[in-house]
């Protein structure tokens, strides 16, 4: 085993993926701790022109071939597993993401590595590599020792900053072969539903979670939003009983948002949500549960039932507002 | 076609989580467990495939926590059998030891299809059906919304989620272990009188298995987020309350 970190780099449509670049900066504060290089591997097709941006690593492993372009987990595992089997790299950093958490497992059994999901800090301590991941919707964390064999780490998105992971420049370049043929094919990209708002445009924002309960209520915020001039977003639980749209909701398969203003409205604050939202200039929640983790993240929370709450709010804003 | 769901048991968010007094574990007596959201989805996407195909639907459990609850309402909602996994175990074993246990009973049983959740918030070491795949030597994929029979009934034709509302669609030569994220409609209720009814003539199978050779993750200690730590808490009375959120998006010039 050598002290490399590998980081398993994420793409869409010819542009990196922040959270790529977010696990290079890791990767290259802890390779530089643990006395290694940083690789970052690359799967796709014609992906060689992103090289360009990953200065920040010393190697730069690319499989490029029509089969892997599109993310088609089989493929995507095999080429891995492989490039796992020939580096022998002390940590394999992957986004806790939709490429990421197909791959973990597949590859944890395949190569026989321990593997550690949910990740948001990772450290070297006296030698030993750290990691903390947050558990059971963000109200519980875990802090473990990295076993010094390779082991497998899935980070959320938005634990590390982007920065440290931008150089450019092209690191050096190795190839790999193609993945023998496998048992899932892509079929279609299928674009999200336009005509609707995109509430990543929107700068104000009344996002509603479970805690209001049922779809009636969904009115309650409209109007709140309406009267703010916003738009409502939501989190997973209120799009899954389809009180609201798919492309309203904020998190880990939605939308990711940075507006002036997000009103968490009985939202817990799972961390598939906060992914989307943290980066919120002003973050007022109001939740029941005074242990809800969004009140570790808010900076201004109140513990209210959220239902009695909007249209109390409402009728204040157009008070406030003449 | 025969389908698998695969199912188990968490820890209720709503009640307060405690740790023990290890500092490395909850504390077991603080917990009320119900059925891992994500597998409630997959049992709904099976049963829906069920409906549309007449596949048959296998609902398996861990025996923990109200598993045998679950199981009663898997029952009740249209599974053909149910059969709870007792492996002795007294605390959650991680998901590398569940994949081992259901990989076992799963493996001579010759399922065309594995479906469980995508996750649980107890994951710490991977989630079930990626291990799970791996052990099997079957296909995988996670993060699924919709799942349709393909041409034949050799494959499964699924939607994957990505970031921003992106949707791929592959399709999976069977057999397969795919992870639900959510099943195309919110999961069925069951009306508590059903339930009552399918209680008195439930039959859940058990099947006994040896103990996982997997071992959990050594955690070194677990801790909570301080409360509250970075929200500045506003007190009084709901009307008070609107009021001073009012006031803070007045001073930040956020009112029209």
């Amino acid at each position: 085993m050598t002290n490399d970190v590998m980081v398993i780099g994420e793409h869409f449509r010819g542009a990196l993926n922040q959270i790529t670049l977010e696990l290079l900066g890791k990767a290259r504060e802890l390779a530089g701790q643990l006395g290694g290089k940083v690789e970052v591997v690359l799967l796709g097709h014609g992906v060689e022109p992103l090289a360009a941006e990953l200065g920040a690593a010393d190697r730069l492993i690319i499989a490029d071939h029509p089969l892997l372009e599109h993310f088609v987990p089989e493929a995507y595992e095999a080429v891995i597993a492989q490039r796992i089997k020939q580096a022998g790299p002390r940590l394999v950093l992957l986004g806790s993401t939709s490429v990421g958490l197909d791959l973990i497992g597949p590859l944890s059994v395949r190569v026989a590595l321990p593997c550690f999901d949910n990740c948001t800090s990772l450290q070297v301590r006296e030698g030993r590599v750290v990691g903390i991941s947050q558990l059971y919707g963000g109200k519980i964390f875990a802090e473990y020792a990295v076993p010094e064999t390779t082991a497998l780490v899935a980070v959320v998105p938005g634990s590390f900053p982007a920065e440290p992971g931008k150089a450019a420049g092209v690191p050096e370049v190795l190839r790999l072969a193609a993945p023998p043929a496998p048992r899932t094919t892509f079929r279609k990209l299928i674009e999200p539903p336009p005509g609707d708002v995109d509430v990543s445009k929107v700068p104000l924002l009344v996002a509603v979670g479970r805690g209001i309960q049922n779809a009636d209520n969904i009115p309650l915020a409209e109007e709140l939003a309406e009267t703010l001039g916003g738009a409502v977003c939501a989190s997973r639980p209120v799009i899954d009983q389809g009180w609201l749209p798919l492309t309203r909701q904020v998190g880990k398969s939605g939308v990711t948002v940075k507006p002036k203003l997000y009103l968490a409205l009985g939202i817990s604050g799972a961390p598939e949500h906060v992914e989307g939202m943290k980066q919120s200039e002003l973050i007022i929640a109001v939740n029941t549960d005074a242990k809800a983790p969004i009140f570790g993240l808010a900076h201004y929370g109140a513990v209210a039932d959220a239902v009695e709450i909007m249209p109390l709010l409402t009728e204040q804003i157009r008070a406030a507002s003449g | 076609m025969k389908i698998a769901v695969l199912t188990k048991q968490v820890p209720d968010l709503v009640e307060g989580l405690e740790i023990d007094a290890s500092g490395k574990a909850l504390d077991q007596d603080s917990l009320r467990y119900i059925i891992s959201e994500a597998d409630d989805h997959a049992l709904e996407q099976a049963l829906l495939i069920r409906e549309r195909t007449g596949a048959s639907v296998d609902v398996f459990a861990l025996d923990m926590g109200e598993a045998r609850d679950g199981l009663t309402t898997a029952l009740a909602k249209g599974a053909e059998r149910v059969t709870l996994i007792a492996a002795g175990l007294e605390a959650a074993p991680g998901s590398h030891a569940l994949a081992e246990l259901f990989a076992g009973v799963l493996r001579p049983q010759n399922f065309d299809l594995i479906v469980t959740g995508v996750r649980a918030i107890d994951d710490l070491d991977g989630s079930l059906g990626g291990l799970l795949a791996g052990l099997l030597e079957l296909p995988y994929v996670g993060l699924i919304r919709k799942v349709e029979t393909g041409p034949g009934g050799e494959t499964v034709i699924v939607q994957k989620e990505f970031p921003g509302g992106f949707i791929t669609e592959l399709e999976v030569k069977l057999p397969a272990v795919l992870g639900i994220q959510s099943a195309e409609q919110p999961p069925r209720y069951v009306p508590v009188s059903r339930l009552r009814q399918v209680m008195k003539t439930a039959k859940i199978g058990e099947q006994a298995v040896e103990a996982p050779e997997a071992q959990p993750i050594a955690v070194e200690r677990l801790f909570k987020p301080e409360e509250g730590a970075g929200a500045a808490m506003l007190e009084g009375t709901p009307e008070e309350l609107a009021q001073q959120i009012a006031g803070l998006l007045a001073e930040r010039h956020l009112l029209k």
